[in-house]
């Protein structure tokens, strides 16, 4: 057991979700290692953020069990999870009224005892470590571009050091560049970090680039996982449609 | 359960050995800085510094920006501390923290109090002349749809119309009702209770007659509907800029002006002077109820008293009001919706615009017909 622990962040077993009649995850079991970065794929509208947000917490799950750095999840001691995972929401989820240096220092000011001194300093290295300047700071969510908004929102995912991060489509928005970027970002942090990161994606460029392993969502199951070479090999009909449709043959010539 | 962080310090001759233990990380940070803090007044005496970070067990970004923050407090004064024993997976999380907050960021500029209030009146002003500007502007587009409109009737939305006529007409009729009901008595009620030391109760349904049908009934109305219909006329235009749904009409070749605008106050301008008809009515009820319970005095006399008191013309000068009022409520409601820029916060500040703005009209566009109806003697 204890050795489990330290080789999963998160392990999910035999999972049911369903909304009413309808069963969105079937019997799913999904192992994270540590300090890997897992990509999850899968049809639009099959599951996969009901999967992370199950995981998070935000939706009740039926049977099955999911455990988070060794921790059940959705037992009845509901307390405060901030400290053990960041979230990155699709559009960044930054709370309009407050600035961007206030986004950041949200957390700490809600989970910790600290004073607004080292509360700046926290927020301006953290804004500093995804690439953004102090000034701005006190811009307004409003204020900022697509690929800001992400950055800041990590920042603020980060700003506790949760061991594991929660990606919901990181680079959708962005423009190649910039979504580039933002992988290189991902993939630095965790480096230096020692992150534990899940992202849901649909961006093969970012599968092929960051992602140790991928896990491929259809039907309600994970029906592939490892490393992306292996799901290339994958015969299964819906893994075998999704990289070698047209859109991906597009982009194999660069994948191999 | 979990060993509490340490920062213990020896001075060995002239140089200063720190060294941290236990988990430097955020969960710790009350205690972090305590300790940091402790040593503060020791750094800055000691000729030399040597951090030793053998001894760490966990370390996050909070946990290492207090130990930088340590040795630039040592460095600012030309003793550089020396960092040994880093364990190899801190190495990099220390470097990329010693690469933060190099560069403090410009103060923002401050200017005197006295400027920034006049800095405010000036952009009061400038506000004004805008939100003037503004409402002749949608005052105009209407009439232009309006004329579209009478130039070819079929281009008129006849289903938004009536969706809105039930909307904010009929929907609005229980709670115009109630309110009006309750204000017509507590008027009679304080006539009598007033009027009765003179003698003089049967004036109180002059009062109350010439008071609501003249001005109290197609107030307390508009105001009603400047709150209840103006702030969603303003709160679900400015949801629909926000999602872009505006432009996506324009680009379709459609005005939004034609589409959203005109039948939402077209169906304020039908419906305000109804309700305060029926709110008028009310009122009068109410007073009638009171009369008979608390003044002593039965309805036929009430009747026939509001016959002697009030003629048409009071009804007249109350109603004609009504469609004014009605315009000016739509017109800053679903203009103020407009510029609702991107954040739920501006859509929240701006329904409350729409509706202070309106309610402050509707009075002081009462106060000029006062004036007029006076002049011209009716």
């Amino acid at each position: 057991m204890a050795e489990s622990q330290a080789e999963f962040a998160i392990r999910v077993t035999d999972l049911v979700v369903g909304f009413g009649r309808q069963t969105v995850l079937d019997h799913l079991s999904l192992d994270v290692r540590r300090g890997e970065i897992l990509g999850l794929v899968g049809a639009s509208g099959g599951g996969k953020s009901v999967l992370m947000r199950t995981i998070i917490g935000l939706i009740p799950h039926g049977s099955g069990t999911i455990e988070v750095m060794g921790q059940p999840i959705g037992g009845p001691n509901g307390r405060s999870r901030a400290a053990t995972w960041g979230i990155l929401f699709q559009q960044g989820a930054l709370f309009s009224s407050l600035t961007v240096r206030q986004n950041v220092q949200f957390p700490l000011r809600e989970n910790l005892v600290l004073s607004q001194e080292l509360m700046d300093e926290i927020a301006i290295a953290k804004l500093e470590m995804v690439g953004l300047r102090a000034q701005d700071g006190d811009k307004y969510p409003s204020e900022l571009s697509g690929g800001m908004t992400k950055r800041v929102a990590l920042a603020r995912a980060l700003a506790l050091d949760p061991p594991i991060l929660f990606l919901d489509e990181p680079t959708s928005g962005l423009d190649p560049i910039a979504a580039g970027d933002f992988d290189a970002l991902i993939r630095t942090l965790q480096k230096t970090l020692g992150l534990t990161v899940f992202m849901v994606t649909h961006d093969l460029a970012s599968l092929t680039t960051v992602c140790d392993r991928v896990a491929a969502l259809a039907d309600g199951r994970i029906v592939a996982i490892g490393p992306m070479r292996d799901l290339l090999q994958s015969e299964h009909p819906w893994v075998r449609a999704y990289f070698h449709g047209k859109r991906s043959q597009m982009l194999q010539p660069q994948m191999r | 359960m979990t060993p509490e962080p340490l920062l213990l310090a020896t001075p060995s001759g002239d140089v200063l050995k720190l060294r941290p233990e236990g988990p430097w990380i955020a969960a710790n940070v009350t205690r972090l800085e305590t300790l940091s803090r402790s040593v503060g007044a020791e750094v800055d005496r000691a000729r030399a510094i040597t951090l030793d970070m053998s001894g760490i067990s966990a370390l996050d970004t909070l946990g290492a920006w207090i130990l930088e923050k340590l040795s630039r407090q040592a460095a600012s004064s030309g003793r550089p501390a020396e960092i040994v024993g880093v364990a190899d997976h801190f190495g990099g999380l220390l470097e990329e923290v010693r690469q933060v907050n190099r560069h403090t960021p410009p103060p923002a500029a401050t200017s005197s109090p006295v400027l920034l209030k006049l800095n405010d009146l000036g952009k009061a002003t400038i506000g004004a002349r805008e939100d003037i500007t503004i409402f002749l502007q949608m005052l105009g587009a209407l009439f232009m749809a309006v004329a579209g409109v009478l130039r070819r009737p079929r281009s008129l939305r006849l289903t938004s119309l009536v969706y809105q006529l039930n909307r904010i007409g009929l929907q609005a009729i229980p709670i115009v009702v109630l309110i009006t009901f309750l204000i017509g008595a507590i008027i009679a009620q304080q006539g009598f209770f007033h009027f009765r030391r003179f003698g003089a109760e049967s004036y109180t349904v002059d009062m109350v007659g010439i008071l609501v049908l003249r001005e109290l009934g197609v107030l307390i109305v508009a105001i009603m509907v400047a709150g209840r219909s103006g702030s969603a006329y303003t709160a679900e235009l400015g949801s629909m800029k926000m999602r872009e749904e505006i432009d996506a009409l324009s680009t379709m070749g459609l005005d939004p002006v034609d589409v959203l605008i005109l039948p939402r106050v077209a169906a304020l301008v039908i419906a305000l002077p109804i309700l305060a008809f029926i709110g008028s009515m009310a009122a009068l009820y109410g007073g009638g109820l009171v009369a008979q319970f608390y003044g002593d005095m039965g309805p036929a006399i009430y009747i026939a008293r509001l016959h002697e008191a009030i003629s048409v013309t009071h009804f007249e000068v109350g109603i004609l009001k009504a469609p004014f009022m009605a315009l000016v409520i739509g017109i800053v409601a679903c203009s103020e919706g407009l510029r609702v820029k991107g954040s739920a916060e501006s859509l929240g500040r701006q329904t409350t615009t729409s509706v202070v703005k309106s309610i402050f009209l509707v009075i002081v566009l009462d106060g000029l017909f006062a004036i007029f109806f006076a002049s011209i003697g009716m």
